[in-house]
């Protein structure tokens, strides 16, 4: 019998083959969002439909774990993988092993016995996506980690922009608020970057972090800044991200005076999106909020079918499957 | 000041190498003998008698390294390395000496604590090594350790590494009182209030990615404090692992104003930048954080000026599980001593960016230098410190590279030259292969 000797990395899990992940909007090319946002395009007039569940996905199974608070984005994404038939299921860390101390490595190993297709993760610390990437054999779509990437936000929002102002090319958006803290900020550059559209950051000058501008973009501090631009797209003040002390701003107070989106401050015309939850009367003014100029229902609506546009598109062969039959057929 | 288990000194001769010996100014085929642990002749087709003989053919002999930065996580963390474990790496990564900084668990602080670590490195230590009992009691920056004491006891140094030692007014009290020891302390500069929660470089990696930002300037704003301090007290300091350009001009400042600073940069801000982060690998997670590209570069001409006198590993273990979680959980710090001369091979020397004589002296003399320690030179008469190193090897770098006891290597995976082949500390083969 054959001596075997076990050597130290042989007791690693063979890597897995190379799988397609949406973690992060450097992982697509403009191709791959003209591609989702055509799928999104044709899901949502799926959704005109009285009966709006599609076979698609049946028999495929979607993991949402969220480590961090969400409507907007569990609630989608558990809407988008049932509408199309896939088995769900949500984790939350509270009332999960979590609470009990286990890993996000473990817990993702444990989900990943269940075979899922897709592991859909939120969680407060950047890279977490990525190490269920490595740990399990699912495609991972980030909903959100840390102050890092939220990459289907930024393309909710580039399919509201496309549908209401008819273009992306070209489109002129100010970015306003607390871009240091913000992960859907920094999808969205890149999104609009990838998409031909130009980005004006406005806020504090404590809340633009150093070496932003290396995204090309331009920043600025005077809130007159978001005069030119299409779309005035409004952050969230991260308040349970502000640790006391930290003193980037002297107070909220001061922030809505200075940088508020208010009716004077917008021309008639522009839009105006927020990704929520909003803090009405900090950095929006609740008659902007309730404005029909104000796009904010909508991006709700775009979540749920360009998060089943991501879905579809992970666990479809990709663009020449798509292009070959429209994805409703398929069904 | 340094301490290792008991063992034989021996009689081998090493035959044909390439001898370097960048003070010196040796580089020459020779043999080297060596008669119980000494080095006793230099020359041409020497007679071996009855001694071991090393083939040192298309090999190259240079002084073994010195390593003035080491985490041995004894006591405390013995999971992640021991005495044992940390000084057989060393043994493997080409070093004769090491120094292992004070901030355990329990700190060392005391003379007790030190008599502990000096008894087991006796038993257990496969190559000599020193240790650095802290500046303040329990790393808290509040109360000056027992200096005196301690240096009696055998601590090779003094060091809060790990944490600054915040108070400006603490900092000139330990280098007034420091100068009755006669040792060195060594510097680990941080200004907090400009750091705090940084996961990496503040700059345009930061910006992109999100990770809170660990500027420069939490550095050098410390640098120039200490220096300051040094320079109105006449004291030598030597300054811990720079990473910021800011720092190197500091330091070259004011060692042409005559303050006797040392300062040290490990192999991995000698190599690797913030753009490397990009991939979030916990393997590239260390404070202070790896810097920009002109950060990198400044060291590099440091190192070769001299204002860099000394490249340590600032070798820290971590334990698998810890550093297999997202980035910004990851604790920081990396492992180096059985890669270190490859990666400074591979990245610095294979470039040409740096002189091999450079790396070979910062990686030696230098550090043994700033710590007083005996430099490890080929002369005759000196003590058999010395490395047998293959340029032409090529090789990756996997778990199984590892003697310590962890892997958190920023090299995973990374196909590298230049290898240690025998490694001879105090007088005795502590590695061959």
């Amino acid at each position: 019998m054959a001596e075997i000797r076990v050597m130290r990395e042989d007791l690693r899990p063979p890597a897995p083959p190379p799988k397609r992940h949406f973690i992060s909007i450097t992982d697509v090319t403009r191709e791959d969002v003209e591609r989702l946002l055509a799928t999104a395009r044709t899901f949502e007039r799926s959704l005109e439909r009285e009966v709006k569940k599609l076979p698609t996905l049946k028999g495929r199974l979607v993991i949402n774990v969220f480590y961090e608070s969400s409507t907007r984005t569990s609630s989608s994404f558990e809407l988008a993988a049932k509408r199309m038939s896939a088995d769900t299921m949500s984790i939350k860390s509270s009332g999960s092993s979590v609470d009990k101390g286990e890993s996000l490595k473990d817990t993702a190993i444990t989900l990943g016995a269940y075979d899922p297709d897709v592991i859909v993760i939120r969680h407060p610390q950047i890279g977490a996506p990525h190490l269920v990437a490595r740990v399990t054999d699912a495609h991972i779509v980030n909903a959100g980690d840390g102050k890092h990437q939220h990459p289907t936000q930024a393309l909710l929002d580039l399919y509201t922009m496309r549908e209401q102002l008819g273009r992306l090319e070209g489109l002129h958006v100010a970015i306003v608020g607390d871009v240091l803290h913000s992960r859907v900020a920094r999808s969205l550059i890149q999104a609009l970057a990838l998409t031909g559209g130009q980005v004006t950051l406005v806020g504090p000058p404590t809340l633009l972090p150093r070496g932003i501008e290396a995204m090309g973009c331009e920043t600025s501090t005077e809130i007159g800044a978001i005069g030119s631009a299409d779309v005035v797209y409004v952050l969230r003040m991260q308040r349970e991200r502000m640790q006391e002390g930290a003193n980037y701003v002297p107070s909220l107070r001061e922030y809505a005076a200075r940088w508020g989106v208010t009716p004077e401050r917008l021309r008639s015309g522009q839009k105006v999106m927020h990704p929520g939850p909003m803090n009405r009367g900090v950095e929006i003014d609740p008659r902007v909020a309730d404005h029909a100029d104000a796009l904010i229902e909508t991006q709700v609506r775009a979540g749920l079918v360009t998060r089943m546009a991501v879905l579809y598109d992970l666990l479809t062969t990709g663009p020449v499957a798509i292009k070959a039959e429209s994805p409703l057929e398929v069904a | 000041m340094l301490y290792a288990k008991a063992a034989p000194k021996e009689n081998l001769v090493v035959r044909s190498a390439r001898v370097v010996d960048p003070l010196a100014g040796v580089d020459a085929i020779l043999d080297v003998r060596v008669d119980d642990g000494v080095i006793v002749a230099l020359g041409t087709d020497l007679d071996t008698n009855a001694h071991r003989v090393l083939q040192g053919e298309s090999l190259l002999l240079a002084p073994a390294f010195v390593d003035p930065h080491v985490h041995l996580r004894t006591p405390g963390r013995e999971d992640e390395e021991t005495i044992a474990s940390g000084t057989a790496a060393a043994a493997a990564g080409g070093y004769c000496a090491i120094l292992a900084m004070p901030n355990t668990d329990p700190v060392v602080d005391s003379a007790a604590m030190l008599g502990s670590l000096v008894e087991t490195a006796r038993a257990e230590a496969e190559i000599p090594v020193g240790f650095l009992a802290s500046i303040t009691k329990g790393q808290r920056g509040a109360e000056l350790t027992e200096m005196a004491e301690l240096a009696t006891g055998g601590a090779a140094g003094f060091s809060d590494d790990g944490v600054p030692v915040s108070s400006p007014g603490l900092m000139r009290r330990a280098l007034q009182y420091g100068a009755v020891t006669g040792r060195r302390i060594a510097l680990h500069c941080e200004e907090t209030t400009l750091s705090r929660d940084g996961q990496m470089h503040e700059g345009e990696v930061s910006a992109a990615v999100g990770l809170t930002g660990y500027p420069s300037v939490a550095e050098s704003l410390m640098v120039e404090r200490d220096l300051s301090l040094a320079a109105y007290e006449r004291q030598p300091v030597h300054l811990l692992h720079l990473s910021a350009w800011e720092s190197v001009q500091a330091v070259r400042r004011a060692r042409a104003e005559g303050v006797a600073a040392t300062a040290e940069a490990t192999p991995h801000h000698l190599c690797r930048t913030d753009e490397d982060v990009r991939s979030l690998d916990t393997n590239l997670k260390m404070n202070p954080p790896l810097r920009s590209a002109s950060d990198r570069t400044a060291l590099i001409e440091g190192l070769k000026d001299g204002t860099i006198t000394a490249i340590a590993t600032d070798h820290a273990p971590h334990a698998r599980h810890e550093k297999e979680v997202p980035f910004e959980a990851a604790p920081f710090g990396v492992t180096g001593l059985e890669t270190a001369f490859a990666a400074l091979y591979t990245h610095l020397v294979e470039p040409g960016l740096v002189p091999l004589e450079t790396i070979l002296e910062r990686m030696s003399a230098g550090p043994a230098r700033a710590y007083g320690l005996e430099e490890p030179r080929i002369e005759v008469g000196r003590t058999a410190n010395l490395v047998l190193l293959d340029l032409n090897a090529s090789y990756r770098i996997t778990d199984a590279t590892f003697r310590s006891r962890s892997v958190n290597s920023w090299l995973l995976g990374a196909t590298v030259k230049g290898a240690v082949r025998t490694t001879i500390a105090a007088g005795r083969v502590v590695f061959a292969k």
